[in-house]
């Protein structure tokens, strides 16, 4: 009843939608892909700006679509911000904001004196979108968005016209929604960054095609199907700062299954952070290795083995604790080591990255 | 005064004319318009180019079929004789009805370019924003298709001040009631009036000159979709 049930078939010339999710009814899920992999049609039809002839869409039991239902856009209870904020010029920034809050029925969650709070924009108020900045104006079409109480936030790539500074200026309040906000997100990305800092569950998009979808650590530890987040094959663990270590200028994250020291970055302790450990930054020992320079060392188990892109290389997926790393080793090396499913190891981290 | 009493009341006839033309075809040009700048019908083509036929016909031509349409064996003739109005021609209300027909294209065309221009986006956002497509079309279309509504209606009134044919073919001639201020220069004209036929060249030379200088210097540019 909590979730959210999309299936959909869109068969356009030159490109084909064909989905059937089950989407998680909290947290951000993240839709990712290529340009052309049909996420943004896909995001489309959820908010009903797109209408598959096939389709099926309960949205926490309520259905928004099936054979015989289709409920208009302006019926559905969700809050959408397009990839150029897309503001009405001829309004100023409250009016702008208020356009959706008036025609709510105010049932929603979040106030609009809570959506300014949230983007930082209270100063903006009086003024008319022309004469905003790129990352002014998005804030504003977020809280526009959110200004409507909806009961899930769909965003098509937000930040994707902005430049990297204007980025940097947006991904925090995006996070604040992440952690402040208990209405369920969908995240359309091509970005790894912004899907390794932002989001809880993956759906992984492909010709038109769901490929992968699932929690976030999970997926990207897949083997079968590794997804690139970027550059490289790697998981990412929700963590905690739990010490700094001054003298060293290295912070401690705990996570579950173990600790791993990085750079500081100057997060305050007990702050929840995402770390990033790429597959080619991981090496696996059977004993406790001597003097070494890499300074992260944990305790896992081999769980599963799987082929790499070339053949002299491979995957190993390793236990550590509750959470799952990925290793990239040479067949060589793991021939001479035994790695097999169930084998004792020591897990090695020779670089953690902190997304902040 | 330089201008005699029937020139005053000429222009006053044409003024009026004009006026309820453009209030007319605000209320109907603007749906014609807004179903031109939406649709995919296929016969969207040809009904855009019977908007635009006044562009291209000469006004006698459409004049024409404007009388017998009106005459009293025409359709719209029996129409209105059937409810007691008697037959159209050569009455005010039939001029206005003749520069309706005459004057569409004028109102539309700037109107479906606004429109137009406007794109898809802003639509789909006031939908998401939970207005319904006629909340859309007031609180989101009509100010932002503002400038076009501005020009379409200066066009509009500026093109029915300045007709010639229709209202000789449908209206005559008859003074204080189809007599407009062209019809009224003819006459001076015809008369040998020059210096009257002057006067009255001369108004309407300002008035027209006037109303293009308002609407090419009061055209600011194009605002930038946020």
């Amino acid at each position: 009843m909590e979730n959210i049930q999309a299936r959909f078939k869109l068969d356009w010339p030159g490109f084909t939608l064909d989905v059937d999710l089950n989407l998680p009814g909290r947290g951000v899920t993240a839709l990712f892909g290529h340009s052309g992999s049909g996420k943004t049609s896909l995001l489309r039809c959820i908010a009903g700006l797109e209408r598959a002839s096939c389709g099926r869409l309960v949205f926490k039991g309520k259905i928004w679509q099936d054979e015989k239902n289709w409920l208009p856009t302006h019926r559905r209870p969700i809050g959408y911000v397009f990839q150029e904020a897309s503001l009405f010029p001829h309004l100023s920034i409250l009016g702008n904001l208020r356009y959706g809050q008036k025609r709510s029925d105010g049932a929603g969650r979040v106030g609009l004196d809570a959506a300014i709070e949230l983007l930082g924009i209270g100063h903006l108020l009086e003024r008319k979108p022309d004469t905003l900045s790129g990352g002014e104006r998005q804030r504003v079409g977020i809280a526009r968005a959110l200004a409507v109480g909806p009961e899930i936030l769909l965003m098509d790539e937000p930040l994707a016209a902005l430049d990297l500074k204007r980025k940097q200026e947006i991904l925090p309040y995006l996070e604040r929604l992440h952690d402040e906000l208990d209405i369920p997100v969908i995240y359309v990305s091509h970005s790894p960054d912004e899907v390794a800092r932002l989001a809880d569950h993956i759906v992984a998009m492909d010709g038109g095609r769901a490929v992968a979808a699932g929690p976030l650590g999970e997926t990207l530890a897949r083997l079968d199907l590794p997804i690139r987040l970027g550059e490289d094959v790697g998981v990412v663990l929700d963590a905690t700062v739990g010490e700094i270590d001054a003298e060293w200028h290295l912070a401690r994250v705990d996570f579950a299954g173990g600790s791993l020291w990085t750079r500081d970055h100057a997060v305050p302790v007990g702050k929840r952070v995402r770390v990033r450990v790429l597959a080619r930054d991981v090496s696996l020992a059977l004993d406790e290795p001597g003097m070494s320079s890499i300074q992260n060392c944990l305790d896992g188990c081999v769980e599963s083995v799987a082929a790499d892109d070339h053949p002299g290389l491979l995957l190993v997926r390793v236990q550590v604790g509750a959470s799952l790393l990925v290793a990239r080793l040479t067949r060589r090396s793991a021939a001479q080591l035994g790695i097999a499913p169930g084998l004792p190891v020591k897990v090695q981290v020779k670089s953690v990255a902190l997304m902040e | 005064m330089l201008l005699t009493d029937s020139d005053l009341q000429a222009i006053w006839l044409t003024i009026r004319l004009a006026g309820i033309t453009t209030l007319i075809l605000l209320l109907i040009g603007t749906p014609i318009a807004w179903w031109l700048a939406r649709s995919r019908a296929w016969w969207k083509g040809p009904v855009g180019a019977v908007v635009a036929l006044p562009l291209v016909l000469p006004p006698s031509v459409l004049g024409f079929y404007l009388l017998l349409a009106m005459g009293p064996n025409g359709p719209f003739g029996q129409l209105t004789q059937s409810l007691g109005l008697g037959t159209l021609p050569f009455t005010f209300w039939g001029l206005v009805i003749a520069s309706v027909f005459y004057s569409l294209p004028f109102m539309v065309q700037p109107l479906q370019n606004a429109f137009e221009g406007i794109g898809e986006r802003p639509l789909e956002v006031a939908a998401t924003l939970r207005a319904s497509p006629v909340d859309t079309f007031f609180s989101v279309v009509l100010p932002l298709a503002r400038p076009g509504f501005i020009t379409a209606g200066i066009l509009t009134f500026a093109h029915t001040v300045g007709e010639f044919g229709v209202v000789l073919m449908i209206g005559g001639n008859i003074p204080g009631v189809t007599r407009v201020a062209s019809v009224q220069i003819y006459d001076h004209v015809e008369a040998m009036e020059y210096a009257d036929a002057h006067r009255l060249a001369a108004v309407m030379l300002v008035f027209s000159f006037t109303v293009l200088l308002a609407m090419y210097t009061r055209r600011s540019p194009a605002r930038k979709a946020a």
